[in-house]
């Protein structure tokens, strides 16, 4: 008997995680694994979809974008991918694991974070070389770090930062904290922490921006789920919520 | 000189299968590894320099982590189980805490506590210019925190299933508190503190939470294995992280298997 009971918790449970049992009316469950970057605006952008669509629920998983790609490629049940680099997303598709081809949604940019009131007077890229400056970077792995790269080979400038960060919010985090100086993250994550850090802009950043594809999966258990929202990603609305976030428009 | 076990007929099938299922359960996930093992390109991989410095890094900084808990530990664990005093309960209760502690929060804690804005280490860093954070020292205290209880639980429970009967002996005979230390509880301890010093060791050896968050992420300075392996995972390089994975499970496999029945198994 209590096997069976199991039996049959085990078969709804299962039944829900495959989306067979969404409802006709609505969406349906959606489950997006988006950048790191995106934790703000695509938080926003769900809670706005699911009150847009009668019954929709968005399930969010957070990560580097190149870990998104791995746990995608190792089957992980996901509906939509948006990475924060273009070199992520091509894992995913070359694997075939995309169904048709992404879509560049943003852009974005890298600022200089830095402690509340700029106590160091930094002013840009040069600042942040200075002896005894501690500055954290993303590992050149993860996307804000490869643009990081790009930005201070621009600049002409070589640095040794104290710490590589697996992702932004890593990297933003130590600034926060006060143990560097400075770091170098994207102008969206800055202005989500613009209660604890401030932002120096750079103009070698327009050198160094990173596009935002955005791709419905091949084994989405709720395709239609999944294009009702990158539909709304890109829709006007969309667009105002991630705009308004610090991001560019493509 | 451990007794053979007892058989006694045959082994109850109720008992036998969860036994069997937990056994396949600890070891399959390590069979998924050497199954994903690209064998073919092991070579080049693993004399990358990055693996080797990390490797060397993780070894150097376990060792010393250990050293330091050894220092720190096995006094600790004396006075826990020899001196009554007042808060011994909680004292004991806190030495704990780091076991069950997620490693994360083990390295924020750190930080606010020995980081250039913390409690002690705003001080250092204002009077001594010393900082700990993004350091092999920061390593090395990182994953001291994460264990010494390994090794302070261990030198406890051999103190106390010690026989003290030799210790009042010595006394008796006018031995001073530390020379019946030093000549008589030691050496009646010694396979509790190498028990605990291999724990303590190991553990030591597979900390990532608290030293990504304390010490940082830089080749060659605090890049140990595991955050090699997290690394190599997050840019996507499968192979790499899988390789790196192996040779921290070989070294681990390697250390605990020589020493676990020499010191591991207890009575």
């Amino acid at each position: 008997m209590k096997l069976r009971i199991a039996t049959l918790v085990l078969t709804v449970a299962l039944a829900g995680c495959g989306g067979d049992a969404a409802p006709a009316a609505g969406p349906g469950a959606v489950t997006v694994f988006a950048a790191a970057s995106l934790t703000e605006s695509f938080t926003t952008l769900g809670r706005q979809f699911e009150a847009a669509h009668r019954g929709a629920t968005v399930r969010f998983n957070f990560a580097g974008s190149a870990a998104l790609a791995t746990q995608i490629n190792q089957g992980a049940p996901a509906d939509v991918f948006a990475s924060a680099a273009p070199k992520n997303m091509a894992a995913v598709t070359e694997a075939g694991n995309a169904a048709g081809a992404p879509t560049t949604f943003v852009r974005n940019q890298l600022v200089i974070a830095v402690a509340e009131g700029n106590p160091e007077r930094i002013t840009g890229l040069s600042g942040l070389t200075g002896p005894g400056r501690k500055v954290a970077l993303c590992a050149e792995q993860v996307p804000c770090g490869a643009a990081a790269r790009t930005a201070l080979n621009a600049a002409g400038l070589r640095l040794t930062p104290v710490t590589l960060e697996q992702d932004v919010k890593a990297a933003l985090a130590k600034v926060k904290l006060g143990e560097v100086d400075a770091a170098l993250v994207y102008r969206t994550d800055a202005a989500a922490a613009a209660a604890d850090v401030d932002a120096v802009e750079f103009p070698e950043s327009a050198r160094a921006t990173n596009d935002y594809p955005i791709v419905v999966l091949r084994h989405a258990a709720n395709p239609a789920g999944a294009q009702a929202f990158v539909d709304y990603v890109r829709s006007a609305g969309g667009m105002r919520v991630l705009t308004g976030a610090g991001f560019q428009r493509p | 000189m451990t007794t053979a076990p007892r058989r006694t007929g045959r082994v109850p099938i109720a008992l036998l299968l969860p036994a069997l299922g937990g056994l396949v359960f600890l070891v399959l996930p390590l069979a998924g590894l050497l199954w994903r093992t690209p064998w073919a390109t092991l070579p080049q991989r693993l004399t990358a320099p990055d693996v080797v410095a990390a490797l060397k890094l993780s070894l150097l900084t376990a060792s010393l982590a250990t050293l330091l808990c050894l220092i720190l530990g096995v006094p600790l664990a004396w006075l826990l189980a020899r001196v009554d005093f007042p808060g011994r309960r909680l004292a004991r209760a806190l030495i704990t805490v780091p076991l069950v502690l997620p490693p994360v929060v083990g390295g924020i804690a750190l930080l606010l506590a020995l980081g250039r804005r913390g409690l002690l280490g705003g001080w250092l860093d204002s009077t001594f210019g010393v900082s700990l954070p993004f350091t092999t020292a920061g390593v090395v205290v990182a994953e001291a925190f994460v264990a010494l209880p390994f090794l302070v639980i261990s030198v406890e429970g051999a103190l106390r299933g010690a026989d003290t009967r030799y210790e009042e002996a010595a006394a008796t005979l006018g031995a001073s508190r530390w020379t019946t230390f030093t000549h008589v509880t030691l050496p009646l301890v010694a396979p509790g503190i190498a028990a605990g010093g291999v724990l303590c060791w190991a553990r030591a050896l597979g900390e990532f939470g608290a030293t990504i968050t304390f010490a940082g992420n830089y080749p060659g300075i605090t890049q140990t294995m595991p955050l090699a392996v997290y690394q190599t995972m997050e840019s996507g390089d499968l192979d790499g992280a899988v390789v790196l994975s192996l040779i921290l499970l070989a070294v681990s496999v390697t250390i605990l298997a020589a020493l676990r029945d020499r010191w591991l198994a207890g009575p």
